[in-house]
């Protein structure tokens, strides 16, 4: 099974990492024909306004039809790429997660913070860099991770998200549980 | 792991950002046009400055912290993060850009130093630090003294690619060296490097430096970037290369967009030869330049620091 890490900028290198930790196999994804070859994505962070400049049309397209079909996890920038309503300012999304969500909501790097939130109800560290926040959650989004009173991952089947980064925490089971939605299609 | 709400100086919120820009091209831009240019094309994040490397260097005189004014403007328009550059050593103009909130501070050689012997204490900052390193053993005491990230230094404002080149061979061979060596060769090479035993052994474990490695100084077109980053860099500065005709004149700014796309493609595409030829076929030349051959060293911007 292979885990595709889309690698036009970001930390695709830190996500590569911890899927090969847990036994994927991983290709880093550049080219739109490329995802074929994959049973699911990994959306890195990074910043979402260059993701959108590189894909460009025939990316976006291509992207925009496997988010629909295949399971994919965007974290921070991926977050941002996989929603249908984007402010600050207003941007383009995939559409694959009914959800509005706000770039750089907490302020600039300075306010960056690693904090503890809730993952299914358990205890994790969450580490939010110039992170966005999700204003409103659409009907059947499913929130799977807080962070005080904040959704800070949310799914709606095959598609998850989250506004830190799982990447950069030691801890794999975010990574561990998008691996069984692509093996599962469901927990 | 802290529950703060507040400010925190986590080195790993640091490193952090700058993972975040990997595989990118960080811009120099002198105005809010040109940073909305820099972001349109896919910048990464932006360099605030007053003056572009080139004109610093064509204009002489003593090269300060840029005017918060201007950083403000940059700021107020730019969506991805702000950097900007304080003199070396000079923890009062980090300190003010901290508090205007930038995103990074480069404390950078292009400026005027502001000290002979001591560079500014990072850890004592909330806001990530990057620096200059023309060998392994630089790197690493700017990594000491908390460098979030290190950019090769290369020789800025000239957009001749022959230091970049010179200073990232030069730091991944001396990473490579380490990584052969036995436990107790590691002492000697420490000394040897004028760095910290403890980092020296984190390199020769991993391979590579604690934090991101970025390239910088003279890297002018798609091909320079491609080039720098086979060689082992992680991301690009691009400085007076994108918005420079010459040494004194901007570019037109349809050209300059233009490039600036060209560069962040080839940055994300910089081991496949037929993206580079489609980029760079678009693009209508490149700054002069200044080759650093003819350049003695006095005018090297890329001594200062130590």
């Amino acid at each position: 099974m292979k885990i595709g890490v889309l690698a036009l900028q970001g930390d695709f290198d830190a996500h590569r990492k911890r899927l090969e930790e847990l036994g994927a196999e991983v290709v880093l994804v550049k080219k739109p024909e490329q995802l074929d070859d994959i049973a699911g994505l990994v959306i890195p962070g990074g910043e979402s306004s260059t993701f959108l400049n590189l894909l460009g049309k025939e990316g976006f397209a291509k992207l925009k039809g496997f988010v629909r079909m295949k399971p994919t996890f965007g974290t921070c920038a991926g977050a941002i790429l996989l929603a249908n309503e984007v402010e600050n300012p207003k941007q383009v999304g995939l559409g694959a997660l009914d959800i509005t969500i706000r770039r750089n909501a907490y302020g600039r790097q300075v306010d960056s913070s690693i904090r503890e939130g809730q993952f299914l109800h358990d205890p994790i560290e969450m580490v939010f860099i110039r992170a966005p926040k999700i204003e409103r959650l659409g009907k059947d989004v499913e929130v799977v991770a807080t962070e005080g009173r904040d959704p800070v991952m949310v799914r709606k089947g095959n598609t998850l998200a989250a506004t830190f980064h799982p990447e950069l925490s030691d801890d794999s089971r975010i990574h561990q549980y998008f691996l069984d939605l692509v093996t599962n299609g469901k927990h | 792991m802290s529950k703060n709400n507040g400010h925190s100086t986590s080195p790993r919120l640091k490193t952090g950002l700058a993972e975040m820009l990997k595989g990118g091209v960080i811009m120099d831009v002198t105005t809010a046009q040109q940073a909305e240019i820099a972001q349109k094309a896919g910048a990464v994040a932006v360099m605030a400055l007053e003056r572009v490397p080139a004109q610093i260097r064509a204009e002489g005189g003593v090269a300060r912290m840029a005017s918060p004014k201007i950083i403000r403007e940059i700021m107020a328009t730019a969506d991805i993060p702000v950097m900007a550059k304080c003199r070396i050593g000079h923890f009062a103009e980090a300190q003010i850009l901290q508090e205007l909130g930038v995103d990074y501070i480069d404390e950078s050689e292009v400026l005027t130093p502001a000290d002979e012997a001591h560079h500014v204490d990072k850890h004592a900052f909330t806001v990530p630090f990057v620096c200059g390193a023309r060998n392994l053993g630089e790197a690493l005491r700017r990594i000491a003294e908390g460098a979030a990230m290190i950019r090769t230094k290369g020789e800025a404002g000239t957009g001749d690619v022959v230091h970049a080149v010179k200073h990232i061979r030069q730091i991944v061979q001396e990473m490579k060296i380490l990584t052969v060596l036995g436990e107790e060769e590691l002492y000697a090479k420490a000394k040897e490097h004028q760095a910290p035993y403890e980092l020296v052994r984190i390199v020769a474990r991993d391979g590579k430096l604690p934090v991101p490695n970025f390239s910088a100084g003279g890297i002018a077109t798609p091909a320079d970037a491609s080039l720098v980053m086979q060689l082992g860099a992680e991301a690009v500065f691009v400085g007076s290369g994108i918005f420079m005709k010459n040494s004194t004149e901007f570019a037109d700014p349809v050209e300059a967009e233009k490039r600036a796309r060209a560069i962040v493609k080839a940055a994300t595409h910089f081991n496949d030869p037929k993206v580079l030829l489609e980029v760079s076929e678009d693009l209508v030349g490149a700054m002069k330049g200044l080759a650093i051959s003819g350049l003695d060293e006095a005018h090297m911007l890329q001594t200062r620091g130590w």
